[in-house]
């Protein structure tokens, strides 16, 4: 190439730019518009939120105003000294735990039993599963409570993951059964051609390739799990009452202690944001599958 | 996939069967038998038939809650589905913007219900919440408390607020994965904007769309904890939905009886309805091949 | 249909290119006749899309111009530059019928419903999608999804070329040959300028007029299937067709004689010595057994048996040499080879050193 053809260069990037300036910049803005104006929308209550529990409650009380004036720690520091309310953010916690890990356990068996296999009633069971996530929440309250009450099993931890089950497991056999079936079926016979029992291949080889899978379905346990607040209330009365139940307490005990209301709403956002952070590359991908 | 016929799978299955069984079917036995029967109290129960069935389907305060819960999910869906596919088209392909929008967008997914009722009770009121302050300020007589048509636009844009990202993010991640050669192709034919969403980008996020209205249709119809804590069912009965209806009725007033047949019959109407779209839908997509 | 013309085109896409490696494109100086088809082939990587796409308009080039005719059309978007192309994955509507995917460029420009008609009915029938012309599109095969595709821009008038992109990656190996036969066809009946992109040879050197072959960003060779058979312009030209490729020796060249590891090869015509790193181009078909005088010694590695023909596959010292030898005759234990003086091209840095008159 000659150097003549470089030097054409300042003409070519002003040719560049009359394109750019003419394809309709001003469409493209308002189009940036509604994203935007979305977000600012989603995030005004929620700063509203944190704004008033950075105020002490005689401010919030007192004087309108749009951002905390003397801006002060007190509500989360009367959290984190009352065992009552720093207790029900670790029963939160536990509880989603356990649900996560006791859905995707039994979860991928069955996932692989329906990936897999055809077996007697296979197709009506999937269906019954999924129906399970229709059954409308109020309508289990009560049974529920009898039901773990007979059991003794009222204001414990696994109570509460066992109850979420009704709703996480479906779903996590669902996610579970698209991830796998994306896996060639040449896989299992070449790892039992080579001498894998069951168990090993299962562990070994096949959960590896479907880890994005489990890590979605595990997400969507938390989520469900996390937010649900009706049955887990139901089910608990002080040693394994969720935060987010706590919170309707504040209102009478305390006498409409609003800036201790927000602080706790504030603190339970936090560990969905961290592990929406943690997963932002895969939601999209785990949304995709069109199986949520 | 070929799949090979083996009975042996049901062992597989069976943790999921036994634990769901205990989950579900023992509660729905349980709820059944209320139905049922009648008790005076003292763990003594009698046959009431169908007694319990009649009074709850002939009674005006379950039709009110019903046809609220109709209303409020088909205006939840009238906003939310547009809404959410207008934002997921105008959201950007790549670049920072996209895990920026992701994480932001998703955020009131994972907030606690209740939480979620408790940020709106706090914003909406006219004494310290923002929202409450500014529509007064702006000479609007707004208090969700007191008027029923405030309540239900509070709750209205509250549910919008919580759930419209589900449906963003589904037919966002039906969006991407279209080939850039369908919009290339579409230049070339000289298609307008119109056209590239109604031939190209609508057909292709049908599966999703389907799965968005299907979950939103359900979880609207079964929506309890955000009102109840924003409104508590009122002013009046004016957003008494299914669901605080039943809660009422079973643990407030403890009428069981009442209750269990209040239950069957809405979780009737849900499967009923969930099973008629699923029906409608995938019949059109045959129709449509 | 008109006349294509890359004026000095060149393409990087960073955004200010230094050095010449820096470019995905070098400059590339090409009149491409109206209604003729050219072939863009070579290995991936090496710039064939990004012209492709400079000419369908998707990318502006960075320094030079595109001419559609006599109309500069470098600053046009895709949409304005009235071309046709078909992509590598079938792109149809799914939701339309067959007529109604072929009707649509059309009706986006607003022509007489009329018209519509007449023009689509007539490409159905150039197609041979009669049958299913009223069925959806998506429930067909991806022969007959491409076809549609090819349709859309057949059905109008004002198309200046239709470009292909590697259009026969999906559909079914017995389909192929029918389809690229069906094209040649429309394109011998018709006589559309067509830009086919491809890196397969078989279906370059079968469908186009004029193959364009491309190597590290640059042209290397332009020319008909049997120019680029008989005298590749470039050792890559040389060894990417055919099968096997052209065999390349590093070789001194003087006169009319070559040397190749101390062996004397007899050249057709008479060169003058060359400076820099010279080799000779021999392809295998003109490879032949003999003991005779001038002769060199080959050890082999395998024999293929083709069926028609056997491929020799053997080295002269360190480098590799094939040969395609006829059957029925036994290969000897220790063969020595001769090539055809008259076939026999010569290389400096790889590129072809045309003889003294």
């Amino acid at each position: 190439m000659t150097a003549t053809t470089y030097s054409g260069t300042a003409n070519n990037l002003s040719r560049a730019g009359i394109r750019v300036a003419t394809a309709g910049s001003g469409r493209r803005r308002l189009k940036r518009l509604v994203p935007v104006a979305y977000i600012l929308f989603l995030l005004l209550p929620v700063y509203w939120l944190v704004s008033l529990s950075l105020k002490s409650n005689q401010e919030i009380l007192s004087s309108f105003t749009l951002w905390p004036q003397n801006p002060t720690l007190t509500n989360f520091r009367v959290i984190f000294n009352d065992p009552a309310w720093y207790e029900t953010y670790i029963n939160s916690m536990t509880y989603v735990f356990l649900n996560m890990v006791i859905s995707v356990t039994i979860a991928l068996p069955a996932a692989y039993a329906f990936s897999r296999y055809r077996f007697l009633g296979d197709k009506h069971l999937f269906f019954w599963l999924l129906t399970n996530r229709m059954a409308p929440p109020a309508v289990f309250v009560l049974p529920f409570f009898q039901l773990y009450s007979a059991f003794g099993l009222i204001d414990t931890h696994i109570a509460v993951a066992i109850a979420h089950c009704l709703f996480n497991v479906p779903l996590a056999v669902w996610i579970l059964e698209g991830f796998m079936s994306g896996v060639p079926k040449e896989i299992d016979e070449t790892a039992y051609i080579d001498g894998y029992s069951f168990p090993r291949f299962f562990v070994k080889i096949f959960m590896p390739m479907i880890a994005s899978g489990i890590g979605v379905a595990a997400f969507f346990c938390f989520m469900f799990s996390w937010v649900e607040l009706l049955i887990a209330r139901t089910l608990t009365v002080t040693a394994a009452k969720p935060i987010a139940a706590a919170m309707t307490r504040t209102s009478s005990a305390t006498g409409l202690d609003y800036g201790v209301l927000a602080a706790a709403g504030v603190l339970t956002i936090i560990p969905g944001a961290l592990v929406i952070w943690f997963v932002r590359n895969y939601i999209a991908k785990g949304f995709a599958l069109g199986r949520v | 996939m070929e799949k090979t016929w083996n009975n042996k799978a049901w062992f597989m299955v069976l943790p999921v069967l036994l634990l769901v069984a205990f989950s579900a079917v023992i509660p729905l036995m349980t709820v059944v038998n209320y139905s049922v029967q009648d008790t005076f109290g003292n763990n003594e129960f009698f046959w009431a038939g169908t007694e319990w069935f009649e009074e709850v389907l002939s009674s005006s305060r379950f039709h009110d809650a019903l046809l609220r819960t109709i209303a409020f999910s088909a205006i939840i869906l009238a906003i939310e589905i547009p809404l959410g596919i207008l934002i997921a088209l105008t959201m950007p392909r790549k670049g920072w913007g996209v895990p920026v929008c992701l994480v932001l967008m998703s955020l009131p997914l994972l907030i606690p219900w209740n939480v979620v009722g408790t940020i709106w009770q706090l914003f909406g009121r006219t004494d310290i919440g923002l929202l409450g302050r500014m529509l007064t300020g702006l000479g609007i007589d707004y208090n969700y408390g007191r008027n029923p048509f405030d309540a239900w636009a509070t709750i209205i844009v509250m549910d919008v607020w919580h759930w419209t990202s589900l449906v963003v993010l589904l037919c966002y991640a039906g969006l991407v994965s279209i080939p850039e050669a369908y919009y290339q192709a579409a230049k070339i034919d000289g298609a307008s904007r119109w056209s590239v969403f109604r031939f190209i980008e609508l057909p292709k996020m049908n599966r999703v769309l389907q799965i968005a209205i299907l979950l939103r249709f359900m979880d609207s119809f079964m929506i309890y904890t955000e009102p109840f804590v924003v409104t508590g069912g009122g002013p009046g009965s004016a957003t008494t939905f299914l669901s605080i209806d039943l809660v009422k009725t079973a643990v407030g007033q403890f009428d069981l009886g009442p209750a269990a047949a209040m239950s069957i019959i809405y979780f009737m109407i849900i499967l009923l309805l969930s099973w008629v779209f699923f029906t409608v839908t995938t019949q059109a997509g045959e129709d449509r091949s | 249909m008109s006349r294509i013309t890359l004026d000095h085109i060149a393409h990087s896409y960073l955004p200010s290119p230094k050095t010449e490696a820096d470019f995905a494109l070098k400059e590339v100086h090409q009149v491409w006749e109206d209604g003729s088809a050219y072939a863009l082939l070579g290995p991936s990587g090496c710039g064939k899309t990004t012209l492709l796409n400079i000419i369908s308009g998707l990318i502006t080039p960075s320094h030079g111009r595109v001419v559609f005719g006599e109309r500069d059309v470098t600053l046009l978007p895709t949409e304005a530059r009235n071309i046709a192309q078909v992509f590598q994955f079938p792109v149809i509507y799914d939701t339309m019928t067959v007529a109604e995917n072929l009707a649509f460029p059309l009706k986006n420009r607003k022509v007489p419903q009329a018209e519509i008609d007449r023009r689509v009915a007539e490409t159905i029938e150039m197609l041979g999608l009669g049958p299913m012309a009223r069925r959806k599109a998506r429930g067909l095969t991806a022969d007959q999804k491409q076809k549609i595709s090819l349709g859309r821009g057949l059905v109008r008038s004002d198309v200046n070329a239709i470009l292909f992109d590697e259009p026969l990656t999906v559909i079914d190996p017995h389909m192929k040959w029918q389809l690229r036969s069906q094209l040649k066809q429309l394109h011998r009946r018709y006589g559309f300028t067509m830009v086919y992109v491809t890196h397969d040879q078989t279906e370059a050197l079968t469908f186009a007029d004029k193959v364009v072959v491309m190597y590290a960003g640059e042209v290397v060779q332009v020319g008909t299937p049997a120019e680029l058979f008989e005298r590749p312009k470039h050792t890559f030209v040389g060894y990417f067709i055919g099968s096997p490729g052209m065999n390349v020796l590093p070789a001194e060249v003087a006169g009319d004689r070559a040397v190749v590891g101390g062996h004397a090869v007899a050249l057709g015509q008479h060169y003058r010595p060359q400076p820099g790193r010279t080799e000779i181009g021999v392809r295998p078909e003109f490879v032949r057994l003999d003991d005779g005088a001038g002769s060199l010694p080959i050890s082999v590695r395998s024999v293929e048996d083709i069926g028609r023909y056997r491929i020799l596959r053997g080295a002269i010292g360190p480098h590799e040499l094939n040969a395609v030898l006829p059957e029925g005759r036994a290969i000897p234990a220790s063969p020595r080879v001769v090539f055809d003086p008259a076939r026999v091209n010569v290389y400096r840095d790889a590129h072809l050193v045309e003889a003294e008159a």
